[in-house]
Parts: C-alpha cells; structure tokens; sequence
C-alpha cells in the first residue's frame, strides 16, 4: 500500500514550551482525506494525539487546520489533491489547546453582543415572505463556523484589534438581509465591530469551504451602509414596500 | 488528584443538539437558571447533519395535510407500538414550533404565496417537510444558539458527562471532565434533562455523526431509569458507499422526495417489484430491506450499493434544491450528480428506542430526570418517518423545559450540593483508567464491537447471529475493564473513547436483548426466523436496571381513545 509522509504539530502546552512536527509514515487508500491519516495515527500510533473533528461530513466545522500553510477542513480536504508530503497545523489565530486543537470559545461573546434577530411583525404569525428576498440571506446562513475565515484573516492575526473578523460580518449580514429584520447591524459593526480594519483583501472569502462570497456580499454591503455611502437599492425599496404593507 | 470544580443550577441539561437547546430556551425563560452541556463545541451537535426538513402539518403546499393525518402516519408507519399519546402531541404541536422557530429568526424555503415550502417525504401522506434547502439542521442549530446566547444561558461545550448523580432515589446533578483543561467539573442541579442523542456508532457503518455514541441512555441506566424499545434501529436505504472514508455517509431522503429514483445493476427500476404504489417514497424500513435485497441478489455495484438517479432533473434544479448533496458527491466522491447516477446502500440512521419518558413532561422513571431527543423512546415505534425527529427535538425539547423548570421550582432553596463520596467514587473510576504503559488504548474494541453489530444486528435479523453477538459483547466487555490510556485528562480521545465504549456495550447489549425477545418482525425490527408480524407482540419491551445488570419486562401497549383510533384504523395483521 501507498505511504504518505504526515507532519503534525504536537504541542501539549501543559507540559511543552515549544511546539514541533513529529512525522509519520501513513498508508492511503483511494479517497482518503487528511483527517482520516490523522485519525490513523491517533489509532495506530499515539491515541494521545488531540483532534477534533464530529460529523466528518464537512457539515459541522470541528475540524478546522491549516495543511500545508492553507486553513482547511481536514474532513473535506482528499489526499490525492494535494500529494504525499503533507503538514498539518493547528489555526493560529487561536489559542492552543493541544496538538491540533485550538479554544474558539472567546468568540461565544462576539456573537452575544451582536445585535440579535428583531423581526418587525412581533405576535402575528405566521410570515410572508417571497422566495428571492431569503435567497440573499440564506447564503451566508450556510456558514458552519469552522473559522477558517476568522484564521486567515492578517487583521485577526497579526493585530490585537477590536475586529469581530469576517464569520461576524457574515453572521451580521444574515439578519441583516433577513427580509423580517427591522435592525441595520452597520453601524454596530463600524463602531463596537472594527469593521474599519478590514481592508477587503478577500482572503477569507477564498478559502471559505461553505463558498460564501464573504467580502464581496456581506462586508463590503456592510462598510458602504455604515459609511451611508451606498444604498442597496433593493433592500431599501423591499423593506419600503414592506412599511407601507405593514 | 485532580482539582474539581463546583457549578450550580436550577436545570441541567446535557446535550446542545436541537433537543437540548431548546429545551434550555424553555426553562431560562420560565426563570430557572439554566446550564447547557456538550461534549462537542457548541454549534457542532449532531443536529448540524439534518438535512430534509421538519415534519410539521402546516398545509401550505397541501391544504388538506391536518395533525389527524400526521397523527395516523406516524401510528401506522410506528406499527402501532408507538405511544399514542406522544404522536397525538407531536402532530398537534409541531406547526407552532416550526412558526416560533421562524420568529427566532430562522429562514425557510418559500412557496410561491410566500409561504413556507414542504416538500414529500417516505410515507408521509402530503407534503409535509419544511426546509432550508438540505442544511434544514444547521439553520435550526444556528437560531437556537443565537437564543441561547441572547438569553444568557450558561453553555459549557466540551464538557464530557461521565456519571448522573442520584441521590435519594432523586438526580441531583452530573459529574464530566472539561476536555479543553481536564478539570472534572461537578453540576449540582434540582433538574436534570438528558438530551445527549443517538446511538449509531455502535454500528460500523452509519450516517450519525461521531459523537453519536449513545452515551446519555447509558448514563440514564446507570441512574436507574428503564429504557424502552432498545431494538428499534433504523436503516436508511441510502448511506454513501464510496469511496471507503465516507462510507455510510447520508443521502438525503429529499433525493428520492424531489424525484430520485433507484435502479439496480440491471437497469431496473426495482421498487416497483416492492412497493408499486409508493416505489421510492415507501417507509423506510421497506425500502431499505428492498435495497438490502437487491444487493444480496446479486444485483448490486461494484461498490456494494444500488444507483440513485435524480441527474434528469437539471443542474439548476439540483444545485437549488439539493445544494449539500450536490457538494458531497462532487467533492467526497468526484461524482457530478447533476450528470451521473449515485451509489448507495443502506446506513444506521436512527434509535427509535431509548429513554422511557412520559410524553406530557418528559419525566423518565427517575425522579428530577428528564430526557427529549433521539435519546428517548416512545414517539417513533417500530419506524421513524424522516423529519418527525426534528419535530420532536423542537416539541419535546420544550416540554422537557417546561417540566424540569417547574419540578426544580417545587424544590425549595439551592441545589443540593453533591456528596463527597459521590465525586471520589467517580474521581476514582477515571483515574483507574490511566497507567504510563504506552500503546494501549480502546480503539481496537470499538472497531471490534462495531464491526459485530454490524454483523449480527444488522437489517435482517436471526436466533444465531443475536447469540454471537451477545458473546462477542460480553468478551469485550471482559477486555474493555484491562484497558488502560496513556498522557493526561487534557482532550484526551483516548480517554473519552475509552468511557464512550463503555456506554456503546451497555446501548449495545440492550439493543441484543431487545432482538432475542422480539420474536416477530415488525417495522425496522426483521427476524428471518420470525419472519411474520405477530399480534402479541404489539407490545414494548423494558430494559430496567438490576442491580447493574440488563433486566426485560414486556409492556402492552397503551388501548388509544376510540376518538384517535378512529381517525388511525385499527392494526390488520
Ligand atoms: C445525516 C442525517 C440527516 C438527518 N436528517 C433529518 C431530517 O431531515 N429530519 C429529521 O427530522 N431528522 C433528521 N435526522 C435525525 C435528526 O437529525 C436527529 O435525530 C436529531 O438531530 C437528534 O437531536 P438531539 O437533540 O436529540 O441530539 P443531538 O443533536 O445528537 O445532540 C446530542 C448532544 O448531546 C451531547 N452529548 C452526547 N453525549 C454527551 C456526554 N457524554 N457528555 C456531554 N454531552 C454529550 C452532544 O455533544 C450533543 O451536543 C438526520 C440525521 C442524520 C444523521
Ligand atoms: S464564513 Fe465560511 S470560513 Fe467563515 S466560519 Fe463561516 S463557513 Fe467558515
Ligand atoms: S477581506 Fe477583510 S476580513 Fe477578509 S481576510 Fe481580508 S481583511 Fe480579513
Ligand atoms: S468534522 Fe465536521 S466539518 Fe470536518
């Protein structure tokens, strides 16, 4: 069977100043992702090996690393995509549990204090609501929060900034576009969300595994409104039509 | 040893998948403090997987839908040994919680008036699901976690549940090990829910997610509550088959809802040999055991699966109305759905059985012991149709809110704090799991026992293979208590793979016996050597807890109100 050679980063920081890539020599069948070579090690070699992942299906965001230098999910990421010499590392915007694993739990805060959904029609249900006004919501709504964007991202990186990073744009965005919503978020995310720091280099938006066209749609909207520079002129004439219904 | 941290509140809930948080919505609301626990990171529970939708009668795409008619689907396809009452809830309550979860923000899939979009389903009369594309789970995650964070809600995600305290004959809290530090944390609490989901890793080939290890009905049985219907496990006809890491993998019923038909090796159109009125959109369990047979026919892929087509609708169709399927096959499998046939088999999808909880407030046998969720019992049968789960996670997770919250009010004063001897005694059971050999771990028992229920407990059941089954668990069960991990409490899976196979035996053996005994086919449950429905087995059977050993009482079922039993029909057999 075909060997491949897997660096991981070990680094249990209880015990371990610095962290290193131990490598390991994996066999691959046909189809494999890195997070089953992973996992492999982790059952034939060091069951100490820390990693998370769950639905292994690319659906629940757990398994967020950089491979190869690149944040990826290594539950959707096939081996025969990207050769036979590959590193795995953990994000390193975040702090560092063990291994692979980091803590993304700070960012529970950043959600609490974004503005929550307020819908204009408050007892009477149920909605109506045209199919083309939830496309444009839905769309950031297929986030899985694997925080890929927030690791990439050189304002979240390198800087210790108030920015919220991009997934809270994105988060802001789909209540936002919510054709019930009776908030504009802009003027949040310019004031308390540092909004201001990104300067749209689209990184997230390129390695963003739910396709979400990150800086195009939800932040660049975002930063125009905030600096009323610009006005979506179908947001502003449907939530029109809608007050005049209402 | 290991330092211990006290917490403490009014309503504990263990689990975050749909079930759990919205039961915590629930009970904050009505003012009891309320904690939420999860051994995965919050957002991340098995929920997220849901893909089809949430079976509600709302009757915006076919008027005629009414609960009565949800009501009789779910009694016929549960084959009568469901809980009346429970369905008779569900049915009625479920259109409420799909328009309150619609004012919590979340955004459905539209019909041309505007309304919410229900596609078809196996075995539901109308078209009954309503959805968010095929990412209906993730959406329904999303906006109960933006409640629970509103709401202030205390969550503690990676928190590992290892034991339900009871004290008194009452529970009165948990003990788990915080996987990101390794502290053992103690929760004191007047209320418990357990919300902890399914089972189906105890099978080698499933679509559940990891953590899916049915962990909460082991802790609910160690604590003493008796268990119901553990046998009942459903097979989805269409798992992924290839390539060998996603085996098992789902593919979504909406597939066949939208339009997908299955062929087999021959080209042919084989469910019209099983089922010529309902072809693809039989119920479950028929159309699995039709797979099954095929396959075993002779008549299957070079993978071992059968072709799924739904190619000649057209990408833009596809990509509309199967996003995540088109996604998964393209990327997992390099296969393009909108141009080539899947491949698929069946996969262990769902537990019908569980928990024992009375429908009206989910209280289990255990006094301060809730349960809603897959981790429960009763609901669903014999049969799961596809998207009850998600309405009952919504409905019951409520209910469960609204009976812990008020049972903890009746407790005066705070929490009780848990004995000391309670926390060494547990303390003390972790801590024999650790020795500084090297190389030892759980991993090869799992594998082992997954691979024997798979074997022997699988979609056609008999005498024999439930008998090799039951020795193959009890040797492992044996070589399970030599098993020793290496490194520390910090995120350690072997550790947790070790407390996880404990629980699998436990959920496994239950699921055994439960086979054995039901000497009948019926629903997901098909005994070769019983091969025929049986008129006295329309009965459930409990797994109770004697003196830590597995003990089965056979319960008739509840007589329904002629009101209800007008609107299902009597049982033919
Ligand atoms: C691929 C797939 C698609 C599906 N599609 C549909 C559908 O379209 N419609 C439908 O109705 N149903 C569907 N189902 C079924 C449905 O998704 C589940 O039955 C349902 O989501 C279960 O929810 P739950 O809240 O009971 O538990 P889960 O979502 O499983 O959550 C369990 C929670 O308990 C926690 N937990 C478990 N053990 C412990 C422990 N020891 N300590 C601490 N925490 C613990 C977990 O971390 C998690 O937070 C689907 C299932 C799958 C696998
Ligand atoms: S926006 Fe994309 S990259 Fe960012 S968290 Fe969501 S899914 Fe991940
Ligand atoms: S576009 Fe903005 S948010 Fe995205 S990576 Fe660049 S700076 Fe960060
Ligand atoms: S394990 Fe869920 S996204 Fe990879």
């Amino acid at each position: 069977m075909k060997k491949i050679s897997l660096g991981i980063y070990r680094q249990d920081p209880s015990a371990d100043r610095k962290g290193k890539i131990v490598k390991y020599h994996v066999p691959v069948e046909e189809g494999m992702v890195v997070l089953d070579a992973v996992r492999h090690v982790q059952e034939n070699t060091d069951p100490t090996l820390a990693v998370r992942w769950n639905c292994k299906a690319a659906r629940c965001g757990s398994c967020a690393a950089e491979i190869n230098g690149v944040p990826k999910l290594m539950c959707k990421t096939r081996i025969e995509d990207i050769g036979d010499d590959i590193t795995v590392e953990p994000m390193r915007s975040f702090t560092l549990v063990k291994d692979l694993v980091t803590d993304i739990s700070p960012a529970w805060a950043v959600a609490r204090s974004l503005p929550h959904f307020h819908p204009r029609q408050r007892s009477v249900h149920p909605f109506r609501i045209e199919e083309m006004d939830v496309e444009r919501s839905q769309e950031f709504r297929k986030c899985i929060e694997c925080m890929l964007c927030m690791d990439v991202c050189h304002v979240k990186r390198e800087h210790n900034t108030s920015y919220v990073g991009p997934r809270y744009i994105v988060k802001a965005a789909s209540l936002d576009m919510h054709p019930m919503d009776s908030l504009d978020r802009s003027k949040f995310l310019d004031r308390e969300g540092g909004i201001g720091y990104c300067n749209v280099t689209k990184c997230c938006q390129a390695i963003c595994p739910a396709h979400i066209r990150i800086t195009e749609n939800a932040i660049i909207p975002e930063k125009e409104r905030a600096a009323d520079l610009f006005y979506d002129p179908l947001m502003m004439l449907l939530k029109r039509l809608r007050k005049v219904k209402d | 040893m290991v330092s211990c941290i006290r917490v403490s509140s009014d309503v504990l809930v263990l689990g975050a998948g749909g079930g759990g948080l919205r039961a915590a919505i629930e009970s904050q609301s009505l003012g009891a403090k309320t904690i939420v626990v999860s051994k995965s990171v919050f957002g991340k529970a098995h929920t997220v997987m849901a893909e089809g939708g949430i079976a509600a009668s709302l009757g915006d795409v076919d008027p005629k839908d009414s609960w009565e008619v949800h009501f009789s689907d779910t009694v016929r396809e549960g084959v009568y040994i469901g809980d009346w009452r429970s369905a008779e809830i569900l049915s009625k309550e479920a259109p409420e919680r799909v328009y309150e979860l619609e004012h919590y923000g979340a955004l459905f899939d539209r019909t041309p008036e505007g309304k919410i979009m229900q596609r078809a389903f196996g075995a539901h009369t109308y078209r009954r699901l309503c959805h968010v594309g095929d990412k209906t789970g993730l959406e329904i995650i999303q906006t109960l976690k933006d409640m629970v964070l509103h709401l202030d809600i205390e969550v503690m995600d990676e928190v590992f549940i290892t034991k339900i305290v009871v004290s008194g004959g009452r529970a009165v809290g948990a003990i788990g090990i915080r996987m990101r530090t390794g502290e053992v944390i103690v929760f004191s609490s007047k209320a418990v829910i357990v919300a902890t989901g399914g089972c189906g890793r105890i099978y080698k080939t499933t679509s559940n997610s990891w953590e899916s290890t049915g962990d909460g009905i082991a802790l609910a049985f160690n604590a003493g509550a008796e268990l119901k219907d553990m046998e009942m496990v459903q097979f989805h006809p269409t798992g992924m088959v290839y390539p060998p890491g996603v085996k098992g993998l789902l593919v979504t019923e909406s597939v066949r809802g939208e339009g997908g038909m299955l062929f087999n090796s021959k080209g042919e159109r084989f469910m019209r040999r099983y089922s010529p009125k309902r072809m693809e959109l039989d119920a479950r369990d028929v159309v699995a055991r039709a797979v099954y047979a095929e396959i075993m026919a002779g008549r299957g892929t070079k993978h071992g699966g059968v072709y799924l087509d739904i190619s000649y609708k057209g990408a833009a169709f596809i990509k509309k109305k199967l996003p995540g399927m088109y996604e998964q096959f393209k990327e997992f499998a390099g296969v393009d759905i909108t141009k080539e046939k899947m491949e698929v088999a069946p996969t262990v999808h769902y537990h019908m059985g569980g928990i024992s909880v009375n429908p009206e407030d989910c209280r289990t046998t255990v006094e301060g012991l809730f349960a809603a969720g897959e981790v429960t019992s009763g609901l669903h049968g014999a049969n799961r149709l596809g998207g009850n789960s998600l309405a009952d996670i919504l409905v019951f997770g409520r209910r469960a809110g609204v009976g812990a919250a008020s049972y903890s009010r009746s407790r005066e004063g705070a929490a009780s704090d848990i004995e000391a001897s309670a926390i060494d005694a547990e303390m003390g059971r972790i801590a024999a799991m650790f020795s500084d050999s090297d190389g030892s771990n759980p991993y090869q028992l799992v594998n082992e026992l997954r691979d024997n229920m798979a074997g022997n407990v699988g979609i056609i059941r008999e005498e024999k293979g439930l008998r090799a089954a039951l020795d193959s668990i009890n040797s492992i069960k044996e070589r399970a208590q030599r098993v020793r991990v290496a490194g520390n409490m910090v995120y350690n899976h072997a550790l947790f793979g070790l407390l996880e196979l404990q629980n699998m035996l436990i959920v496994s053996e239950c699921v055994v016996l439960g086979a054995l005994e039901r000497k009948e086919s019926r629903g997901a449950h098909t005994r070769s050597d019983y091969p025929s429905k049986d008129r006295s087995w329309k009965a459930n059977i409990v797994c109770m807890n004697d003196n830590g050993k597995i003990a089965l009482r056979k319960d008739e079922v509840r007589p329904m109100p002629a009101d209800l039993l007008k609107i299902v029909g009597e049982e033919v057999y």
